[in-house]
């Protein structure tokens, strides 16, 4: 069959009116017919743009200076409305809630349906149809809040397949999804591509979780430039995932640790193909070398819930029967499916609701009759936008928003803001507006307004949700300095790497129960668990099967171990 | 929390009511409600109210789903009771142009019964509004009222936008409680002990950081909208479109002879838009 090129780019720069510099530079890129192309790379390196550029919204919505040439189905796009390029690119956003325009799944299934003027009595029929595809055929009539995220993405997908399109294109499909629902969103999407021989573009950049299953070829974009078309083999053979700030598959950092030498014989780009059959010596070696970590927190008591029950409508139990207790310095993490009933615990932590049963106890005093004020004094939240929070122009009016409230005075507010600016790495800044901050930082400064009240505990809501390996870094480190200073962190995630990396001990909720609270490295590998929170099991147990070691849950754990002394944490 | 988010927006029940198209449920209120805004008459107002209520028991919403604005609106009502009779206790005295004392009250002030009756009335009339407003409401799905809107030639992207707006506003709800929780945990006092320009202030802290984050929801939703095709042509269809049936052309009829006989009585039976009684 001979290849037929669907999208090239020649020569393609792009720059925003708004900015001084090009965000593509220069790209030259063919991708053809059938192809299922995943483009990755860190945050501000061009991809999102690349993507705008397919779909059309660049130049119709994102105006800028367009020079070389993008051509699709061999139409140059710059004759073509964003109309007519949305019947040969369908996109899903990666706020599948956001872009939720009707009132049911079956009334956004239509959407594109009604804008063509298509009848009544076919456009139901081919929602009907279009639906059974995604198995969303059973929740037609559900509104956008009696669905899972996981459902919302079938039904967006669903939303653009009706039109037919020959190009799907999907921007940062897992940024929105828990790990098990992340991995069901990739199969969907392997599904659709064999059935339908569509053109697929997956744009990402969590490359372990999009090769769970077959890529044709990744593209890897950094500083708006191409750096690599290769397939998963090469790609993950060669350095330019740590060039380029990409978190590389875990399996392959576990065989480089262990002193293999990967190559692209072991067919390393899937955990699936992996030929590990010359490693399973050094790996058996390396693993049992490292000395089990055996630091224990003997700090005090800090916080305890015993028997926590709790209920909005006082009929149905969204908490029962929790016990638990945090010790002073502890960075744990909290999971869990949406639902289970984490933002309700930490809403009951700051107070915002009261428990209905059982008892909260800080350094053994329960707090009960504590206001949402006084408790903000010992436990701080920080939420998960940082949008959401910041309400003032300048970072030091931020910071300080929270002790001039409490009516202390200038003199006194102004060195507090300063040590926390510093604590938080934000003392240059200190006269900056908060509009000239990266997202990262905007994050930071919440954190600052929280710290700044000198609470004992932290809970933060997924506080590297949709960050990229380096943001996430700097984002985690920075939790990890506040951690030593005696700050103890609950973390509300999903996201596995860093409960692998971080937080040694982890809650499990499911179903308003705690099912679970023990080693980060058992809730990543036990079955049931991961199940319950709608995890998926890490790599690093399959690498362990494939050496022949029994004992996978202590394969990661010494994993776990040789990291933290490798950063000396 | 899923029965908190329906309180106030649509439900999917299969009566009769729900059946209606949004656009006749439209009708139906503005004549009802101008029936009884126009009357003065007690008989009138109290007819209307009960047929509303009947309305209301036939559409099967729970008193659970309204009993918050029930409360506030009575609140206001019995309020606005007070105020009135003290502001301006002649009234009714002015209106029907006779005086018949019950009781007299301190400080000149004495309670009549042209005042009780007028006050009655004006109470009912409020009164009779709310479960026809609640109806409306609850029994009407906003997108197929903006396909109605959108029948009866109102521009699509303007009828679009209504069904929108109650797409969206739960989202914005949930997400005004989240920030201001987060708000309160830094000091902020929306109690009544805050004083009032504080609370002004106080009011900005929260309502900022919705505006910034509604802002990048709109651009999404805009792109969202744009990729796929809103607004490309000069019609556009509507999934959840109902033809006008023949209930709702009765049920038209209906609200309209009611508006016809409240001012049919006021122009032939009392001569006036109040009842007299005291002549």
């Amino acid at each position: 069959m001979d290849k037929q090129a669907i999208i090239e780019f020649k020569n393609f720069s792009f720059q925003y009116y708004s900015q001084s510099e090009p965000t593509l530079h220069d790209i030259n890129l063919t991708i053809y017919r059938g192809e299922k192309i995943l483009i990755v790379g860190p945050s501000g390196s061009g991809k999102s743009t690349l993507g705008h550029c397919i779909n059309g919204l660049i130049p119709f919505a994102y105006k800028g200076e367009i020079s070389g040439s993008l051509t699709i189905a061999g139409q140059d796009t710059r004759e073509k409305n964003i109309f007519e390029l949305s019947k040969m690119v369908g996109t899903v956003l990666q706020d599948s809630d956001g872009q939720f325009v009707g009132l049911t799944a079956g009334e956004d299934i239509a959407f594109t349906l009604e804008n063509d003027n298509i009848p009544l009595e076919s456009m139901h029929a081919r929602v009907k149809q279009v639906a059974e595809m995604v198995d969303m055929h059973h929740q037609l009539n559900s509104s956008p809040f009696e669905l899972s995220g996981g459902q919302k993405q079938r039904t967006s997908l669903a939303g653009v397949m009706i039109d037919n399109v020959d190009i799907l294109l999907f921007d940062e499909p897992l940024a929105n999804l828990d790990p098990a629902t992340g991995k069901t969103a990739i199969e969907i999407i392997d599904d659709i591509h064999k059935e339908s021989q569509k053109t697929i573009v997956i744009i990402e950049h969590r490359l372990e979780d999009v090769l769970h299953r077959d890529i044709s070829r990744v593209i890897v974009l950094n500083d708006g430039r191409i750096v690599a078309d290769m397939d998963a083999h090469d790609l993950v053979c060669s350095d330019i995932l740590t060039k380029t700030g990409i978190r590389e598959p875990l399996y392959v950092t576990a065989l480089k640790y262990a002193g293999v030498d990967v190559k692209c014989g072991m067919l390393p780009g899937y955990i699936t193909t992996l030929k590990a059959d010359q490693s399973k010596n050094k790996l058996r070696t390396w693993h049992k070398a490292i000395p089990p970590d055996t630091r224990c927190n003997q700090n005090p008591v800090v916080l305890q819930m015993e028997k926590v029950s709790f209920s909005y409508d006082g009929a149905r139990q969204v908490l029962q029967d929790i016990n638990f207790e945090l010790r002073g310095g502890e960075m744990i993490a909290l999971v869990g499916k949406n639902g289970a009933g984490k933002s309700t615990l930490s809403k009951l932590l700051c107070g915002f609701e009261k428990e209905d049963c059982g008892v909260i106890r800080y350094k053994g005093e329960d707090i009960k009759d504590k206001t949402i004020k006084e408790r903000a004094e010992i436990i701080g939240v920080v939420m998960q936008n940082p949008n959401q929070m910041i309400s003032k122009a300048l970072i030091y009016d931020e910071v300080a928003l929270g002790l001039r409230l409490r009516g202390i005075t200038e003199e006194e507010i102004k060195p507090r803001v300063e040590k926390v600016l510093k604590v938080c790495g934000l003392a240059p800044f200190i006269d900056w507006p908060i509009s000239a901050l990266s997202y990262g930082q905007k994050k930071r400064v919440t954190i600052a307004a929280i710290l700044v009240l000198d609470p004992r505990i932290l809970i933060l809501d997924e506080p590297t949700a949709g960050q990229d390996y380096r943001h996430y870094t700097e984002i985690m480190e920075f939790l990890v300095e506040l951690n030593k200073l005696g700050v103890t962190i609950i973390l509300i995630t999903h996201d596995m790497h860093l409960m692998l990396e971080y937080t040694p001990r982890a809650i499990v909720l499911a179903g308003g129960r705690m099912i679970a609270d023990t080693s980060a490295s058992f809730v990543l590998t036990n079955a049931e668990v991961i199940e319950e929170a709608n995890l998926k099991e890490t790599s690093l147990y399959r690498l362990a099967q494939l050496a022949d070691i029994p004992d996978g849950t202590h394969f990661v754990q010494s994993f776990i171990d040789y990291e933290r002394r490798l950063k000396n944490r | 929390m899923n029965t908190k988010m329906k309180l106030f927006s649509y439900n999917l029940v299969d009566t009769p009511i729900h059946q209606l198209s949004g656009l006749t449920k439209l009708i139906c209120f503005l004549f009802l409600t101008f029936a009884v805004m126009y009357s003065y008459d007690i008989r009138v107002v109290l007819l209307v109210m009960a047929f509303s209520i009947y309305i209301l028991r036939v559409s099967k919403i729970q008193y659970s789903q309204i009993r918050l604005m029930v409360v506030y609106v009575l609140i206001f009502l019995l309020t606005n009771l007070v105020i009135t009779f003290f502001f301006a206790p002649e009234m009714g005295v002015e209106i029907y142009g006779t005086r018949h004392v019950i009781t007299k009250l301190v400080g000149g002030l004495s309670l009549t019964w042209e005042q009780v009756l007028y006050q009655i009335t004006k109470f009912t009339k409020y009164a009779s509004v709310i479960p026809l407003g609640m109806i409306f409401l609850l029994t009407t799905n906003p997108s197929e009222f903006a396909s109605s809107l959108n029948g009866i030639h109102v521009n699509y992207k303007a009828a679009f936008a209504v069904s929108l707006t109650l797409r969206y506003f739960p989202d914005i709800q949930r997400e005004y409680h989240d920030i201001s929780q987060a708000q309160q945990a830094r000091g902020l006092d929306l109690s009544h002990k805050a004083k009032f320009k504080d609370r002004f202030k106080n009011a900005l802290l929260i309502i900022i950081p919705l505006i910034f984050s509604s802002l990048d929801r709109i651009e999404l939703i805009s792109n969202a909208m744009d990729l796929r095709g809103f607004g490309k042509g000069k019609t556009r269809s509507w999934y959840t479109y109902k033809k006008l049936t023949r209930a709702d052309y009765f049920a038209i009829i209906l609200s309209g002879l009611i508006f016809a006989g409240s001012l049919a009585v006021s122009a032939f039976i009392n001569h006036s838009r109040f009842y007299n009684p005291f002549i």
